[in-house]
């Protein structure tokens, strides 16, 4: 039955792989500057400072790495859910060439010097354009499969990555808008006070959209299929969208306490942060709760581990930032390391152990095999991410409010008690233990990309038949 | 425009938006919608995903 219709598996193939290769990346030249940190003299060359790495980490991670994970995921979920193939594969194929040229000229662009200088939107403006036009595509192919499925509903996973495309499109228009001075420079067209609000109200909400909503809808596909179970509330998981998408698009100025930002904005951002633990926990509660009566599965299946100790992370990191909004709390973090661990609670904790999880699950299965190469090393990959982000975000909580405390503390006379280098001096053992606990998180991906090499080696690519829907959803 | 109209505006789109969630979240809890939410949620288990072994492997491709 060679002609049989199939689903196409091709760039979902594509996307997974470059998922882990880009992880390695971009958690690589996260390892380096956190070295750098450390050592100085590493800093070799203009090319490799600092300062021009450290984007390019934030950038791999985020738009590489979580980027081909959101890509490949989607494409792989709208299609078993709408039980259609995708729509415009053409379009598809120009998705994955377009993101991967993206993000080899993101790679080149940065250690050059050749930034915006906004944060998680550094890419000068021809770059820009190219994102728009690979994003727009991105949505005409999703929706296209969503308009064409054969099922009436449409699944709640794919509201999430519906949602995202939507308002990453939204954001990444907006906050790109800027005046080009030559092929190279160019400057916001948002001016001071105004600048800053719209650069936050983006940078919030590529974490509310970019980072959580389409890695929820990751949740909402790869958990109940792990676990072999339905999703604990569907009504939950329909408030919980709504909740997100009414509230995330108000939180950005909790990035600008104690700015030029008029008081009143500030506090709105804080109390839209505040809300937001609602939403973030009925999700966090939603998926954990699928494995109720499953717990046992927990025990053999290290995929499931990867999954719900994922969704603890963002029961945590959830909560951690609603605090951190509240500006008394924010006065003591605000520019320290607690900021450093807080994020990476997030981005290690919950979107690279959902992303990974994900893609354990897909690649035997983009191979025609019904299991990883090497189940065990699956599970040993999951205890060292899991010991590395311990390790990186307890210094960074402790470095965080002991530089905190430094900053604060005043003499009777009104004059600082410490001078901002004894702060650095004191972290010098944090960013050590932050140092080994980030490199484990990189050796446990290069024992995935082993896992995932030996699992595909001598596999022929494999699409699977298109189902017809149960007779229930025709 | 006038700054006052502006304002009532942006107070009224706030009204619209809270009460159009506390619609959707009684309409999420209503009797009504339970059996599409049910048969929604089986959506992804009803499709088995898993491919037939290896000597009735269907749909080969080198794609």
């Amino acid at each position: 039955m060679q002609s049989q219709a199939t689903y196409n598996y091709k760039v979902v193939r594509q996307f997974a792989i470059m998922t882990v290769v880009w992880g390695i990346v971009g958690m690589l030249v996260g390892v380096i500057v956190a070295a750098q940190l450390i050592w100085p003299e590493l800093n070799v060359h203009e090319f490799l400072h600092f300062g021009r790495l450290r984007p390019l980490h934030t950038n791999a991670v985020i738009f590489a790495f979580g980027g081909c994970a959101l890509f490949a995921t989607s494409f792989y979920v709208v299609q078993r859910t709408c039980h259609t193939r995708l729509f415009a594969p053409g379009l598809a194929s120009f998705v994955f060439w377009g993101w991967q040229l993206i993000i080899v000229a993101a790679a080149v662009t940065l250690p050059l010097g050749i930034t915006t200088g906004k944060e998680y939107a550094e890419l000068e403006w021809p770059i820009d354009i190219a994102i728009a036009v690979v994003w727009v595509a991105y949505a005409v192919v999703f929706f296209g499969t969503v308009a064409t499925r054969k099922v009436s509903h449409i699944y709640v996973a794919n509201w999430f990555y519906g949602a995202f495309i939507i308002a990453v499109a939204l954001l990444h228009i907006v906050n790109s808008v800027e005046i080009p001075v030559s092929l190279f420079k160019s400057y916001s067209a948002y001016a001071g006070v105004q600048d800053a609000m719209v650069q936050w109200w983006y940078g919030h909400n590529a974490v509310g959209f970019f980072l959580t909503a389409g890695f929820l809808g990751m949740m909402y596909y790869f958990v109940p299929k792990q676990a072999d179970r339905p999703i604990y509330s569907y009504r939950l998981s329909v408030v919980h969208f709504w909740a997100l998408i009414f509230t995330y698009m108000w939180a950005g100025p909790h990035h600008l306490h104690y700015t030029a930002l008029p008081d009143w904005a500030q506090s709105v951002g804080m109390l839209f942060s505040l809300i937001l633990l609602a939403p973030s926990w009925g999700g966090m509660i939603n998926g954990i709760m699928t494995l109720s009566g499953a717990w046992h599965k927990l025990r053999t299946d290290p995929i499931l581990k990867f999954m719900v100790t994922s969704l603890s992370f963002y029961g945590m990191s959830t909560f951690e930032g609603p605090m951190m909004s509240v500006k008394t709390v924010n006065a003591l973090s605000h520019y320290t390391d607690w900021t450093v661990g807080h994020v990476h609670s997030g981005a290690l904790g919950w979107v690279a152990l959902i992303s990974i999880g994900s893609v354990y699950f897909l690649l035997p299965r983009l191979y025609g095999k019904t299991e990883m190469y090497s189940t065990k090393l699956v599970n040993t990959h999951f205890w060292v991410a899991t010991v590395g982000i311990v390790l990186y975000i307890a210094s960074m909580w402790i470095a965080g409010v002991m530089q905190g405390l430094y900053w604060r503390a005043v003499n009777p006379d009104g004059t600082l008690t410490y001078a901002f280098v004894e702060g650095v001096k004191a972290t010098y053992p944090l960013w050590t233990i932050r140092l080994v606990g980030g490199a484990l998180f990189l050796v446990g991906m290069l024992i995935m990309f082993y896992n995932m090499l030996k699992t595909i080696a001598g596999e022929r690519a494999y699409n699977a038949p298109i189902v017809a829907p149960a007779a229930a959803h025709a | 425009m006038d700054g006052q109209l502006v304002n009532s505006l942006r107070s009224i789109l706030l009204l619209v938006g809270l009460l159009c969630f506390v619609g959707i979240c009684f309409w999420a809890y209503g009797r009504q919608a339970r059996a599409g939410f049910d048969e929604a949620a089986q959506l992804p288990l009803a499709d088995d995903d898993l491919p037939a072994r290896p000597a009735e492997k269907e749909g080969m491709t080198n794609g």
